[in-house]
């Protein structure tokens, strides 16, 4: 029958030539195309020593930013953790202190707050829910470790550097 | 044969022993640089500069294993398995010419354990045991995949050992000498015996791949089929020694290649460099050559090893005796043929 497509093609399975029977000239060429790699750049990255350049959108560790005067910017309001499709992030809010006014930038702050790192999948709809602009994903690959318990990150390793520290 | 004559001797073994045991194990961290750089790879890098402490890091972890004896296998023939594996592998070194007689404080010493007149026939005879190793292994192990493997070794060394017997025949009939001495010494220069023997130089490396079960021709050990194969009960040391013998069964045949078809420890303008270096550093430099061909060809396996996809088992037994065995024979014939013609005239 005609083949309406004609995209149909059929194929023949020609019995081998003697050449090609001797496999010597096929093994020749593959042992030319083998030799050809040993004089090609290597595309291993020594990972301790080198990193690989990340792309400008690569989601990494999350890091609770700082206002331009060095207080916190995070209030506390839970849109996150509302946010966080793995519920990784969870928070406690309390009451700025008139003391503590040079610490936080809203009269509420978060007094603890945690990432779970193995339930995070690094999505950024915490950065997207944000509406302080208090976290981004803009950090490193999250280490590994040896106990659940090390990987739930709270505010000493997420909240990003005092100024005075960064310069 | 005064004390002497056994101290040299005894000194020449302990030297030639050393050096293929640390050949084989830098073989083990050259196959993985090989590979790693034909694949556009780095390979081992972590121990020590450029990772060269590496097969001393294996060789401890080796050491450091649990040994395991299965209950069910038969406990002597278990041991004595890997232990003649790697004595065969080792022996096949003694009758290799490794240079001519090199002048030491005014005593010429051969540079060879001993030139026996059946060299060849020798060489021959330490590689046909050398299956036993594997068989004996495989068979004690009293594990099927082992004894599938224990049985295509055997069945594929003797396949192959047909083939290079007869591709072997042809070149004797050109050197009419059995000892690898005399073999060698009549190379001289650039007379070397694969311009005369091509076809018998093909054969016999093909059929020597096949012997020391390197890809394409790794039919007992394939992973992927009979996991590991014959060395699938094996741990610790004793799986080192069958890895061992492996890349020495490598260096010797490779030494083999070199000094039947590639002229041994001769090169081209060999005259002039003996007559510049005197009679005590020349030998070295060409036993220094011996060993750059031999790591060539050590080179050339790892190379068809990454090149060469495994061959299925119909299609090794077809080529050896339907491809390999009818070539050595037509060799011989043409050889033959061709010697006799030359003698007439």
């Amino acid at each position: 029958m005609e083949s309406l497509s004609n995209k149909k093609k059929v194929l023949e399975q020609k019995p081998l030539s003697f050449m090609e029977r001797m496999y010597l000239p096929a093994i020749a060429k593959g042992m030319g195309i083998t030799i050809s790699h040993l004089f090609k750049k290597e595309a291993t990255v020594r990972y301790p020593e080198v990193e690989r350049e990340f792309s400008a959108n690569f989601r990494g560790m999350h890091s609770l930013k700082r206002d331009e005067n060095g207080k916190e910017r995070c209030t506390a309001c839970g849109l996150c953790a509302l946010s966080c499709p793995a519920e990784a992030i969870t928070m406690i809010a309390a009451e700025r202190k008139p003391e503590e006014k040079h610490l936080y930038r809203e009269e509420k702050y978060a007094a603890t707050y945690e990432i779970n790192m193995l339930r995070c999948i690094f999505c950024g709809l915490c950065e997207e829910a944000c509406p302080k602009e208090a976290i981004y994903l803009d950090g490193p690959i999250v280490p590994a470790d040896y106990l659940r318990k090390d990987f739930i990150y709270g505010k000493d390793k997420l909240v990003e550097a005092p100024l005075e520290m960064k310069k | 044969m005064d004390i002497a004559f056994i101290i040299e001797k005894f000194i020449l073994v302990a030297v030639i022993f050393g050096i293929s045991l640390v050949i084989a194990m830098y073989s083990t961290y050259a196959e993985r640089k090989v590979a790693a750089y034909l694949q556009d790879r780095l390979g081992p890098d972590r121990a020590g500069p450029f990772g060269i402490l590496q097969p001393l890091a294996d060789g401890l972890k080796m050491f450091m294993k649990e040994e395991i004896i299965p209950t069910t296998s038969s406990k002597w023939l278990f041991i004595v398995g890997p232990g003649l594996a790697l004595l065969c592998a080792c022996i096949g070194t003694a009758v290799i010419p490794w240079g001519s007689p090199m002048l030491i404080g005014g005593k010429v010493v051969p540079l060879q354990v001993s030139d026996i007149n059946v060299g060849v026939l020798y060489i021959f005879g330490v590689v046909s045991l050398g299956v036993y190793g594997v068989m004996i292994g495989g068979w004690a192990s009293n594990n099927k995949y082992s004894l599938l493997s224990a049985i295509r070794a055997a069945s594929q060394n003797i396949s192959y050992e047909i083939a290079m017997g007869l591709s072997i025949i042809a070149l004797l009939l050109m050197t009419n000498t059995l000892s690898l001495k005399e073999i060698v010494d009549q190379q001289h220069g650039f007379n070397w015996n694969v311009w005369y023997q091509p076809l018998g130089f093909l054969i016999f490396m093909v059929c020597s791949f096949a012997e020391t079960n390197r890809a394409p021709f790794d039919l007992p050990e394939c992973e992927t089929e009979l996991i590991g194969g014959y060395h699938t009960e094996y741990s610790s040391m004793k799986l080192g020694f069958y890895l061992f013998a492996e890349y020495i069964n490598m260096f010797v045949s490779s030494a083999v290649m070199a000094t039947l078809y590639f002229g041994g420890y001769n090169y081209p303008g060999m005259d002039s460099m003996a007559t510049l270096l005197g009679p005590t550093w020349a030998p070295l430099f060409g036993t220094a050559i011996l060993f750059g061909k031999i790591f060539f060809f050590i080179f050339f396996f790892m190379w068809v090893r990454w090149t060469i996809p495994r061959f299925r088992y119909d299609q090794l037994m077809n080529l050896g005796w339907k491809g390999l065995i009818p070539l050595a024979i037509a060799n011989i014939i043409i050889t033959g043929v061709v010697i006799a013609i030359i003698e007439k005239f």
